[in-house]
């Protein structure tokens, strides 16, 4: 045992500084005043520094604020007894259980550290310490004192002082600017002026929850995760933790947002276009795997809202690492002529064990045993499907076809545009009651449903949108009689299964500009370390 | 005290900024006395000062119940609906 341990200044019960530089001959022993164990300690103390301390310098730094001149006249000590105001030494220090004794050389070497009380250690101790200054052994009736006691645990673990602590020690892994709010600032009304919130209330990101939040994943807090538009701002694991922690998120959620803010800051889902367009696009995310019941994100009852903390503070984290780390505040560059209530948050899970397919994510080229969350831009729904009378396969995926004509508006077809089917639970049942329905056999029967002769889609007084009457013109009969499907391909239709066991009504998100001119659906693997 | 982290990209100096400084007065200016003892004597010096300087200015007195407290919602709202300016004679 050799360590040298921290320097400390620490002030006695009549405000006196006390500088320890590490070295001894010194006996320290940290206690605390309500600690049984500490109390059996107190006199042993005292008997040993009159023993040895003209020879050695006795020294007892106590973690109990005002209580600590209790202990000190309860035993009647006359060696300095020292506040460790926040038990910032103890942190330091680094043990688990006072009492915590340390007996240090001249050259600062520990000789010999014990926590808890063991009488034989303290006994051995005392005849160390003789030997070592040549005085007579310290006069104590060692058979009186129980032969062990386990002490108690530091107080500096206390959550609230531990975390707090760890914050301050740690400073150097938080690179955030720390902001003083004044006690006489409202914390929840600070944060709306400074225009941090998405519109609602905020947790207050201070350090030790920061901490905290950092403590859900392995990854470095200065990792840069993205840079994210429109003002390219940096999205450390550190920035995206702060705005987890106002969202509300669980440290275990951390993982989930930081895929998402990855997922989201690439060319291909482009959410620079997603936040700007004045057609109100939002972030839909999906997510896989093992996590969902790790975590408690919810892919049944209410799975698209509300009520459940994973889905509602996740979907949350990644708007506002949007608004606050990309600068993409509402009449800035959030421009959407609406809004849409999805920019708040929207986040659920796949309910893989209703779903008679392959999940999303294995869809998609991921192992099932991973993790992924996969985000959609998306401009419109949830947008109900009802159908409570279907009873053969092909009539219920009629009408989940048919429920998917208001995508942009019904009259325009042949759309170049995504959109997300959810299947509830009863409608997969009926879809699959003579067997196996696969879901490209899906998609095929909502592109056949839909398909309307083009001569519908020309404009005319009930619609302007569609097909201009000059190219009409053009096209002639023929062309105008051939039928165009809702989507441009099948592969715009993604579908996925959530909900409840009870009720036949399937949901649907809208999609906005799909592809190299808008936004792609991505995947990306949780990193969970 | 309370310390938080700043969860933006650290772009904007965090504090509360003062408002837009136009270079010019015009409009309606409010004067707002705290009901602190000889408040009034400086804002009617700035009234006489602003008249005779700035002649196509307004000038509204307000006076808040007591400099003891905030500014009541109504008086704020007040000060805000009517005027483009105000002077607040704080202090002693």
């Amino acid at each position: 045992m050799s360590d040298r341990k921290p320097e400390f200044t620490l002030k006695d019960l009549q405000g006196a500084a006390h500088p320890f530089d590490g070295t001894g001959p010194a006996l320290v022993c940290f206690v605390k005043e309500d600690c049984e164990t500490c109390n059996i300690v107190g006199p042993v103390l005292q008997a040993l520094s009159q023993a040895y301390g003209d020879a050695v310098r006795f020294l007892v730094p106590g973690q109990s604020g005002e209580k600590n001149g209790d202990f000190a006249q309860r035993h009647g000590l006359t060696m300095p007894v020292l506040e460790d105001a926040g038990c910032k030494t103890s942190f330091d220090w680094d043990f688990e259980i006072v009492p915590a004794l340390y007996w240090i050389d001249e050259s600062g070497a520990v000789v010999t550290h014990f926590e808890g009380f063991v009488r034989d250690d303290w006994q051995a101790l005392s005849d160390q310490m003789a030997r070592a200054t040549g005085k007579a052994a310290a006069q104590i009736d060692w058979d009186s004192l129980p032969a062990w006691r386990p002490g108690c645990g530091s107080k500096h673990f206390d959550p609230e002082v531990y975390d707090a602590l760890r914050a301050e020690a740690e400073g150097s892994r938080l690179r955030a600017r720390m902001v003083e709010v004044a006690s006489g600032d409202d914390m929840a009304e600070f944060m709306f002026d400074q225009g941090f919130s998405d519109g609602l209330p905020l947790v207050p990101p201070t350090p030790e929850r920061v901490i905290r939040m950092l403590e859900g994943t392995h990854r470095d807090p200065q990792d840069v995760i993205a840079t994210v538009p429109p003002n390219m701002g940096i999205a450390t694991v550190e920035k995206i933790a702060i705005n987890a922690v106002m969202a509300g998120c669980k440290p275990e959620y951390l993982p989930v947002v930081i895929a998402a803010v990855e997922a989201v800051c690439t060319d291909e889902f482009n959410v620079h276009g997603v936040t700007a367009t004045t057609m109100g696009a939002a972030t839909v995310m999906v997510v896989n795997g093992p996590i969902v019941d790790k975590i408690g994100l919810n892919g049944g009852l209410g799975a698209l809202g509300a009520g459940n903390r994973a889905n509602a503070t996740i979907g949350r984290a990644l708007r506002l690492i949007i608004r606050n780390v990309g600068g993409a505040t509402t009449g800035g560059v959030e421009r959407s002529v609406l809004g849409n209530p999805m920019k708040y948050t929207m986040c659920f899970a796949e309910n893989e064990a209703a779903s008679p397919w392959e999940p999303l994510h294995v869809e998609r080229g991921f192992k099932a045993e991973d993790s992924v969350v996969t985000v959609f831009a998306m401009t419109g729904g949830p947008v109900h499907l009802v159908d409570q009378t279907s009873r053969r396969p092909d009539q219920i995926a009629g009408s989940l076809g048919q429920g998917l004509e208001g995508v942009f508006l019904p009259k325009m077809h042949n759309l170049p545009i995504d959109a997300l089917l959810v299947v509830c639970p009863e409608h997969i049942q009926t879809l699959t009651v003579d067997g196996p329905y696969s879901k490209d056999r899906l998609r095929d029967r909502i592109q056949e449903v839909t398909a309307r002769p083009l001569s519908e889609m020309v404009q005319d007084d009930h619609s302007g949108a569609g097909i201009p009457v000059a190219d009409a013109e053009r096209m002639g009969p023929e062309k105008l009689a051939q039928l165009a499907p809702k989507f441009a391909s099948k592969e715009y239709i993604h579908i996925v299964v959530a909900g409840g066991d009870a009720g036949k009504f399937s949901s649907a998100f809208h999609g906005w500009a799909t592809g190299e001119v808008g936004s792609i659906s991505v995947s990306r693997k949780i990193d969970l370390g | 005290m309370t310390i938080i982290l700043d969860p933006t990209d650290e772009r904007v100096p965090v504090a509360r900024q003062i408002s837009e400084r136009s270079g010019s007065v015009q409009g309606v200016v409010g004067l707002l006395n705290i009901s602190k003892p000889r408040g009034n004597i400086l804002l009617d010096e700035l009234d006489r000062l602003l008249t005779e300087n700035a002649p196509g200015v307004e000038i509204r007195h307000y006076t808040k119940p007591t400099f003891a407290k905030p500014c009541p919602d109504t008086l704020r709202h007040q000060i805000r609906d009517e005027c483009d300016f105000l002077v607040e004679g704080l202090a002693d």
